[in-house]
């Protein structure tokens, strides 16, 4: 249990998706002008990560991993050069198929977080936490508490920017800097705030 | 056919007149975090110019036969497949610096550059411009990545390319390095400052009060 909790802070603090692996910039920077919105993205990115990097470790170490398909008489076949191709692919069936679900079941949240889902296919930080599942060897239990973890972090990080970009709106900045100058050396700013999770020692 | 000065625009336009990163927020996912080294930030560029070019010219070939309900599979399909062959090829012949890359060179795959110049521009242009095209916007993060770099690995490390070009204190010359340049997130200071500077030249880019 203590494992699986120091993982989660781990995710969400130390190793923080967004502010230090830099993953799902593109949306981070572009949606991140209002609270609300950028809350209804954090919270879609969460649902995503929490489903998609159990899935797709199922799938790599009963597919993909060296000698996986051994129970169908191959146990030499390595089809681990294929995990990009197969990974993108189970995220954009996900997604999909988490929108069709959404929509018959839960209309009042598919309503709230339908315009981002399709975005949340190329989001980088969903396909960043797939690939650190697999270079890090993340066992089933321990990549649902990853997943989890990594999409509270990029949540967390995104309403932060929000709030302070909120914020400057009546701050006199200089006009080449204006926009999307002073959000990069924010998020510098905040990256740096960040930093001093890494002194926890887990 | 197009002429040679729109293809010469075509190619330069996005390097500093619409650069992907500057101005429209494309592909900094996987830009910041290999820029520590002038060497990783070479590699990363052409790996990502090759496939943004090439993939640019294969949706741009088959762009009449795909329907456009499956477009986006189709587009990450070829997109996905040409990674796999800059993957394998970069660990069979700069394994070390393959490796020092982790998860970036996958992280192509949803790099908005590529996504983005197919969705927009290969999806409606004849195949020779949109290769062009994909090289363009290559160069055009190139350019910001090997600034970057280039800062990053001569004030934070002392050398270029892994060769000294500044004596550092420790091995007995005169440079203290900068050991901020070295923390990931001081390239979002520079690119915020590459940004101001670009936007300092070109007064048209400046995005109007809110």
């Amino acid at each position: 249990m203590e494992h699986y909790l120091s993982l989660f802070v781990k995710a969400v603090f130390i190793e923080n998706l967004a502010l230090s692996f830099f993953l799902g910039m593109c949306t981070f920077l572009a949606v991140s002008k209002k609270v609300t919105t950028s809350f209804g993205l954090g919270v879609a990115v969460i649902f995503v990560l929490g489903v998609a990097v159990p899935v797709n470790n199922i799938v790599y170490h009963a597919v993909l991993a060296p000698g996986a398909l051994e129970w169908l008489g191959f146990p030499e076949a390595d089809l681990s050069f294929l995990k990009f191709l197969t990974f993108i692919g189970v995220i954009a069936a996900l997604v999909q198929i988490l929108e069709m679900t959404l929509d018959k079941f839960f209309p009042a949240l598919y309503n709230a977080l339908g315009i981002f889902l399709p975005l949340i296919t190329v989001n980088c930080a969903i396909f960043g936490a797939v690939a650190f599942m697999v270079e890090r060897n993340y066992n089933l239990g321990e990549s649902v508490v990853f997943g989890i973890g990594s999409g509270v972090g990029w949540a967390l990080a995104i309403v932060l920017l929000a709030g302070l970009r909120e914020k400057m709106k009546y701050a006199d900045i200089p006009d080449g800097l204006r926009g999307l100058g002073i959000t990069f050396i924010t998020v510098g700013l905040m990256g740096f705030g960040f930093l001093s999770f890494s002194g926890i020692s887990l | 056919m197009a002429n040679a000065k729109e293809m010469k625009e075509v190619l330069l336009g996005p390097v500093f007149a619409n650069n992907p990163i500057a101005l429209q927020v494309l592909g900094i996912c996987s830009a910041l975090a290999v820029t520590s080294s002038l060497k990783n930030a070479l590699i990363m560029s052409l790996a990502l110019t090759v496939v943004t070019a090439f993939s640019s010219l294969f949706i741009s070939l088959i762009r009449n036969h795909i329907p456009s309900s499956v477009r986006i599979i189709v587009q990450m399909t070829i997109i996905a497949s040409l990674v796999i062959v800059v993957d394998q090829t970069l660990q069979a012949f700069v394994y070390a610096t393959a490796k020092e890359l982790t998860v970036f060179v996958g992280l192509i795959i949803t790099n908005c550059i590529v996504m983005g110049r197919a969705e927009a521009y290969a999806m409606k242009s004849p195949p020779l411009m949109s290769f062009l095209d994909g090289i363009g916007n290559g160069l055009g993060y190139s350019v910001v990545l090997l600034t970057i770099g280039f800062v990053r690995e001569l004030f934070g490390a002392g050398a270029l390319f892994g060769v000294e070009i500044l004596p550092l204190v420790s091995d007995g010359g005169w440079y203290q390095p900068m050991g901020l340049l070295i923390m990931p997130f001081s390239s979002f200071f520079l690119v915020g400052f590459f940004i101001w500077v670009l936007r300092t030249y070109k007064k048209d880019q400046v995005e109007a009060k809110a």
